[in-house]
Parts: C-alpha cells; sequence; structure tokens
C-alpha cells in the first residue's frame, strides 16, 4: 500500500501538473517546443535514415527508367515555361487594370520548402511539426500549403521547427469562397465518418446560397492570415442548415493530409 | 538493478513517444494512432514502485503533450490514476499470466485516452471528436491488449540479460551424503 511520502510526492505532482495546465498559451507553447527539443536527435536520425534510403532508391534505379524520368521533365519543364510566360502577360495586365481602377497591387508569393517530421501522436487533434523555425524566418500565422491546397497555419514557431495545425482540427476556421458564384463561409472540422477523414465542412453559407457539387473553394482574404486563392478543395454536397437559415457543404480537401512529407510555407 | 530498471523503461518510453509521432503507418492501416504509454504503464506498475511509476507519468505525459496539441499534463494524471490503481491492487492480480496482462493494457488502453478527454474538456478545449472517436478508442484499447503481454515479454528479457543470474539450488545434500568407511 502507499506510504506517506508517496502521497506527499502524488499530491505534488497533482499540484505541478495543475499549474502547467493554467499556464498561458504563450508560455506553454514556448515551454513545449522546449521539451519537443529532447527528440531533436531522433528526428535528426529518421531525417538521415530517410535520405539514405533515397539515396538507396537513386543508387538502385535502372539508368534507362533515370533518362525516361528527365525526357519527362524536361518537357513539363517546357510546358511551364509557357505557361509561366502567358501568367506573366495575365499579371502584367492584371497590375495595369488594378493600376487603372487605383486598387492595391498583388505580390508574388515567396514560399519555403520545409520537411514533416512529426505527427500529432494524439487522435484527436490534427497537427504536424515542420524542420523550419524561426532561425529559417518563419512566424506564427504563416500559411502551409502544397502544390496541391491549403494545408494549415503556422502555430508556434521555435528556433529550428514549427507546429502546424492542419485543416480539420477545431481550432483552425478559415475564411473561404466558393470559385465560380463568389458564395462565402467558413471552413470547421471535419465529418466524423471515419471514411471521411479528407472531408471538410464549408459553414455558415448564406440561406439561398447555389452552391454546386465539384466547385472549387479557395481561401477568401478575410482576416488577414491567408491570402486570396488559395484552392482548399471541391464541394461534395450540399444541405439546409438551421431550418433553411443558412446552408453547408461537404469540401474534399485538395491536399493529402495523411500523406503530407514536404510543404510550403508562404513567408512574406 | 532498480535505478537501471527504471532508466529502461524511461528510455522505453521516450521512444515509444516519438515513434507515435513519426511513425503514420497505424494511421494509415488502423486509422487511429496506437498509444504505448498504458501498455507500459501496467508493466511499471506490476513491477515497479511508485517513485518509478510517478516518474513515467510525469516524463511520458510531458513527452506526449509537447509533440502534440494538448495542453501540456493533459496526459499526466490519466497515467498516473492508472499506475496507481494497478500498484494499489497488484497483490491481487496475476502478473505473470498472458491473459491477465492483456485484460490489464486492454482496460488502461481504454481509460487513458477517456481520462484525457475528461481533463482537455474540463479545460474548455473542443478537440475532434465523432463517431470516428469511437472506432478509434476501440482500435487503441485493442493495440493495448496487443502490446502489453508483449512489453512483458521484452523488459523480461531484457531483465534477463542485464540483471545477476538467480543462484541455482545445488543437488548435493549433506544428509544424504554416502560416507565410506569406518562408522
Amino acid at each position: 500500500m502507499l506510504k506517506k511520502s508517496h502521497y506527499i510526492a502524488i499530491v505534488v505532482v497533482v499540484l505541478v501538473v495543475v499549474a502547467l495546465l493554467k499556464l498561458p498559451l504563450e508560455t506553454m507553447g514556448k515551454v513545449k517546443l522546449a521539451i519537443s527539443g529532447l527528440f531533436l536527435p531522433l528526428f535528426g536520425l529518421a531525417g538521415s535514415t530517410h535520405e539514405l534510403a533515397g539515396e538507396a532508391q537513386k543508387e538502385l534505379t535502372p539508368r534507362r527508367e533515370l533518362v525516361r524520368e528527365i525526357d519527362q521533365l524536361r518537357r513539363q519543364n517546357q510546358e511551364q515555361k509557357i505557361q509561366l510566360e502567358q501568367d506573366a502577360s495575365l499579371w502584367n495586365e492584371n497590375a495595369r487594370l488594378r493600376a487603372a481602377e487605383s486598387w492595391p497591387g498583388q505580390t508574388r508569393w515567396r514560399v519555403k520548402l520545409a520537411r514533416v517530421i512529426a505527427r500529432d501522436p494524439a487522435n484527436w487533434w490534427r497537427s504536424v511539426e515542420l524542420d523550419l523555425g524561426a532561425r529559417d524566418g518563419i512566424r506564427t500565422n504563416f500559411p502551409v500549403m502544397t502544390s496541391d491546397g491549403l494545408v494549415g497555419r503556422v502555430q508556434s514557431v521555435s528556433a529550428t521547427r514549427c507546429q502546424v495545425v492542419l485543416l480539420g482540427n477545431p481550432e483552425l476556421r478559415v475564411a473561404a469562397i466558393v470559385g465560380t458564384n463568389y458564395e462565402t463561409g467558413i471552413i470547421t472540422a471535419g465529418s466524423s465518418l471515419p471514411q471521411d477523414q479528407g472531408m471538410i465542412e464549408l459553414d455558415l453559407l448564406s440561406g439561398n446560397s447555389l452552391v454546386h457539387p465539384g466547385e472549387t473553394v479557395v481561401t477568401w482574404g478575410a482576416g488577414g492570415v491567408f491570402p486570396y486563392g488559395i484552392p482548399i478543395g471541391k464541394i461534395v454536397d450540399s444541405r439546409p442548415k438551421e431550418y433553411g437559415l443558412s446552408m453547408e457543404a461537404r469540401v474534399k480537401l485538395a491536399a493529402n493530409l495523411n500523406a503530407l512529407e514536404e510543404v510550403w510555407v508562404k513567408v512574406p | 538493478m532498480n535505478w537501471l530498471h527504471s532508466i529502461f523503461i524511461l528510455a522505453v518510453a521516450f521512444v515509444a513517444v516519438f515513434l507515435e509521432a513519426a511513425c503514420n503507418t497505424p494511421r494509415l492501416l488502423f486509422g487511429a494512432q496506437i498509444d504505448f504509454l498504458p501498455a507500459l504503464m501496467v508493466y511499471t506498475a506490476l513491477t515497479n514502485g511508485v517513485g518509478t511509476i510517478v516518474l513515467l507519468a510525469v516524463c511520458s505525459g510531458l513527452w506526449f503533450d509537447s509533440l502534440s496539441l494538448n495542453p501540456l499534463g493533459a496526459s499526466v494524471l490519466p497515467l498516473l490514476a492508472i499506475g496507481l490503481a494497478i500498484y494499489c491492487s497488484r497483490e491481487l492480480l496475476l502478473r505473470e499470466n498472458t491473459f491477465a496482462q492483456a485484460v490489464l493494457g486492454i482496460s488502461a488502453a481504454a481509460f487513458q485516452p477517456l481520462g484525457t478527454l475528461f481533463v482537455l474538456l474540463n479545460l474548455g478545449v473542443s478537440p475532434l471528436l465523432g463517431w470516428v472517436s469511437l472506432w478509434q478508442w476501440l482500435v487503441m484499447a485493442a493495440a493495448g491488449g496487443i502490446v502489453t503481454p508483449l512489453g512483458f515479454a521484452l523488459f523480461d528479457r531484457l531483465h534477463h540479460a542485464f540483471d545477476y543470474p538467480s543462484a541455482t539450488q545445488l543437488s548435493f545434500r549433506p544428509d544424504r551424503e554416502i560416507k565410506r568407511g569406518r562408522m
């Protein structure tokens, strides 16, 4: 059975835990990043192993396959160049029209590549850790995306790492707009069905919204965290809510959050 | 051996938390991440003292929460509760029976997420909960039932490898000695 000293130790632990739970969010974030810094050697080791495996795979890939891939990439590169030239002319035209209407000019996005080093071990949160931190110019609330679409935003930053809250996490709400008819809503936590892990909900659409399956949803730009136009996903279906006063729609995410390995962090 | 045993347990907890954060395979296969800490706590509570139980609950709980969006300390109290509950009734438990280990593992792995959710909801935090959470809870409980006996087997091997060998009884018995010659 427990001795008196055991009871004292348990009471002390409980008090310390309660004090930790009551810490202000900012302080708690810093303490968490300091503690999780203990895992850096293991994450480094895992990263090196991953790189070694990649190198080994490169060594084992036949030369014919590599040449085929280079040819394919060369063709893709030429296509992208042509598209880029067209985009540049559209960009210039857009800038001229904006200047003529005295609208604020748009700036090109600057992005930094980051590797996902850890995922939230708890099943009720959606977050990941990246190998970029304050040393690399990362700050809180920077948008994170893949080439397919929006992934989330930076929640907390240490010198060498940052924690990113993913779309579908209850704490992350994103103002979104449906591409073709400019209906606006808020992206909230996803569906609760096991097979719908890639689904999130577009809530607070107006009652007479006309959203159709297949329409693209992008960030609206309201709120200042996410710029306008980052793809979020496509509408799957919609249904009225609160006796028809508002509507909600299910959105299939463009980015596959279950297979994140490398992401882009948008920096100003 | 006691301190070495405690260090082993903490080292395993550290690696377990790292694997939970770094390895996404269980989530892709079963739709839920497996938690090794309740199984480790069952082993610790059945084989170690209160000091190791408290140390494991605090260290592993803080390590787990530091990599998660959980408020720091949310996992410590449920782990401590599991450890102390098993410790207080360990004279009644068949610690060497695999079935008993599995049942304890299932119970601990089922209690841990519920306890943490209780703490989270009392703090006013709203985690992502739904029908999928029920499936995840079942997966975690079942995994606890599988991992706990495996953990016992692993630690027993380590124990045999690093502990002093137990003294074996000699077959020689002085009362059965046949003495030859004149009596």
